[in-house]
C-alpha cells in the first residue's frame, strides 16, 4: 500500500511534473482539435462529392477510405514522418500527427456519413426533385440533414476513438501528455506522472464519453 | 519517378528486409489471435454481468467500461509496461502487452454486446426461462444469438480496431510488423520494408474493412 502511494500518487513528484503534463494537455487538445476540424470536414466533403456518383472520383474515393481505415494509424505516422522525406517531403512532428489523424478520421466518416446519405429514403429524393430542386439543392436541403442526424451516434464514437490515438504523437516525439509523463517519469525514477497523465486524459474523454452515451440513447431510439 | 521507386518500391531492398517483415506478421498476427478472443469472452462476460441487473454491480461495469473507452490504449500500454514493475509487478512483454489490449477491448465489446442484449425485448428471455430453460441456456441459446446479429457491424469495426492496435506494441519495442519494418528501414537507409508493412496490413483487414462497411451501412439503414 505504501509503494502504491509512494510510486503512483507521491505528491511530490506530482506537483513537480504537473506544469510539464499542464503543457502536454494544451498540445494535445490542440491537435485533437485540429484533427475533428479537418477531419470530419474532409469526410464530409467527400461523401458529399461521392453522392455525384462521379465513376472515377469514386474509384479514388472508395480506396481512400478502405486504405486508410485498414492500415493502423501509427503506420501511417510512420509513413508520413519517416518515409515522406525520402522524395524531398518533410513536415513537422505535430504536422506530421495531424495530417495523420485527419485522414484516418476523413476516411472513417465519410463512410459513416455515406451511409447516412444511402439510408435517407429514396422516396424524400423524388419528392425534392419533383418539386423541382436540382440534384445538389436535394442533397444540400433535403438529404444531409437527415443523414447526419441519422449517424451521430457512430460518428460520436468514432470521432472519440480517433481523437484518444493523438497519444501516438509521443512516438515522433511530439512534446503532448503522454511524452511529458514518460519523459517525467524517467528524470524523476517515479511513474506517478503516468498516473497523472491517465487522470488528465480521462478528464477530458469522460465527459465525451458521457456525451456518446447520452448521444447513442438519445438518437438510438427508433431502433 | 525513378526516385520514388527507388525509395518505396525498391526490390532488393525488399529482399534484405522480408526475413524481417515476416517474423515481424507472425508476431503481429499471435498478439491478433490472443488479444481478440480474450476481449471479446471478457465484454461478453462483462455484459451477462449487466445483464443480472444487480444495482451495484452494474455501477461497478459501467465505470469500467467509460474508463477504460476514456483511456488511449497506448497511455494503458505504457503504465503497465514502466507503472506496474515500480511495484516489483513483471509480466513478459506478450503478456503485458495482451493484458492492456485486452483490459481495453473488453471495455469495448462489453458495451457492444450490452447494447445488444438490451436490443432484444425482455420477453424472449421470460418465455425461454418459461418453457423450462435456465437462466444461462436461455441466454445462450435464445438472447445472445439474436443480440450478436444486432451488433454485427460495431463488433467486426472492434475486431479491426484491436487487430490494428496491435501496432502500438512497437512503441514498447516489441519487434511484431511495425517495428520490424522500422529496424529493416533503419538497416537499409530505405523507405521500402514500411510500405511494404502499410500493404501487408492492407491485404490483411482489407477484407474485414468492406464487411464492416457493408454491415455498418445495413445497420444505420434499419434505424
Amino acid at each position: 500500500m505504501d509503494n502504491i502511494y509512494r510510486y503512483f500518487f507521491n505528491l511530490d513528484v506530482m506537483r513537480q511534473s504537473l506544469p510539464f503534463l499542464l503543457n502536454g494537455l494544451w498540445l494535445t487538445i490542440g491537435i485533437a482539435l485540429m484533427v475533428i476540424a479537418c477531419g470530419l470536414t474532409l469526410g464530409l466533403g467527400l461523401a458529399v462529392v461521392r453522392a455525384f456518383q462521379i465513376r472515377i472520383l469514386n474509384i479514388f474515393i472508395i480506396a481512400f477510405a478502405d486504405i486508410f481505415r485498414a492500415i493502423p494509424a501509427l503506420v501511417i505516422l510512420m509513413l508520413v514522418y519517416f518515409a515522406l522525406p525520402s522524395v524531398g517531403i518533410t513536415f513537422s512532428s505535430i504536422t506530421s500527427v495531424v495530417i495523420t489523424l485527419s485522414l484516418v478520421l476523413a476516411a472513417f466518416s465519410l463512410e459513416i456519413f455515406w451511409a447516412g446519405i444511402t439510408a435517407v429514403n429514396p422516396g424524400q429524393w423524388e419528392a425534392a426533385r419533383s418539386t423541382g430542386l436540382t440534384f445538389t439543392q436535394t442533397l444540400r436541403h433535403v438529404v444531409l440533414g437527415q443523414a447526419i442526424r441519422m449517424v451521430i451516434p457512430p460518428l460520436t464514437n468514432r470521432t472519440i476513438a480517433i481523437t484518444k490515438y493523438t497519444a501516438i504523437a509521443s512516438a515522433v516525439s511530439v512534446p503532448e501528455i503522454l511524452n511529458q509523463a514518460s519523459t517525467q517519469q524517467a528524470q524523476l525514477a517515479n511513474p506517478t506522472p503516468l498516473t497523472l497523465a491517465a487522470i488528465l486524459y480521462i478528464l477530458m474523454f469522460l465527459p465525451l464519453v458521457f456525451l456518446s452515451r447520452y448521444l447513442e440513447h438519445h438518437y438510438g431510439k427508433g431502433r | 519517378m525513378d526516385q520514388i521507386i527507388s525509395s518505396y518500391f525498391n526490390l532488393s531492398v525488399l529482399r534484405q528486409a522480408l526475413p524481417y517483415l515476416q517474423n515481424g506478421l507472425i508476431l503481429t498476427l499471435w498478439l491478433s489471435i490472443s488479444i481478440v478472443p480474450l476481449a471479446m469472452i471478457a465484454g461478453l462476460v462483462i455484459a451477462m454481468l449487466f445483464d443480472l441487473r444487480q444495482k451495484w454491480l452494474n455501477a461497478l461495469l459501467v465505470v469500467y467500461i467509460d474508463l477504460f473507452r476514456a483511456f488511449p490504449p497506448l497511455v494503458l500500454i505504457i503504465f503497465i509496461f514502466f507503472g506496474l514493475p515500480f511495484l516489483g509487478i513483471r509480466f513478459s512483454e506478450f503478456v503485458s502487452f495482451v493484458l492492456a489490449a485486452t483490459l481495453n477491448g473488453a471495455a469495448y465489446f462489453g458495451e457492444i454486446f450490452r447494447a445488444g442484449i438490451a436490443s432484444i425485448p425482455r420477453g424472449q428471455y421470460e418465455a425461454a426461462v418459461a418453457s423450462g430453460l435456465t437462466p444461462l441456456q436461455a441466454m445462450i441459446h435464445v438472447v445472445l444469438p439474436q443480440a450478436i446479429r444486432n451488433v454485427l457491424a460495431p463488433l467486426t469495426g472492434n475486431i479491426i480496431e484491436l487487430v490494428k492496435a496491435t501496432s502500438l506494441a512497437s512503441v514498447v519495442a516489441m519487434p511484431e510488423l511495425l517495428r520490424s519494418a522500422r529496424i529493416a528501414q533503419g538497416n537499409t537507409y530505405n523507405a521500402t520494408p514500411l510500405i511494404a508493412a502499410a500493404v501487408i496490413y492492407l491485404i490483411l483487414l482489407w477484407p474485414a474493412v468492406r464487411l464492416a462497411s457493408r454491415l455498418e451501412r445495413r445497420a444505420i439503414a434499419r434505424r
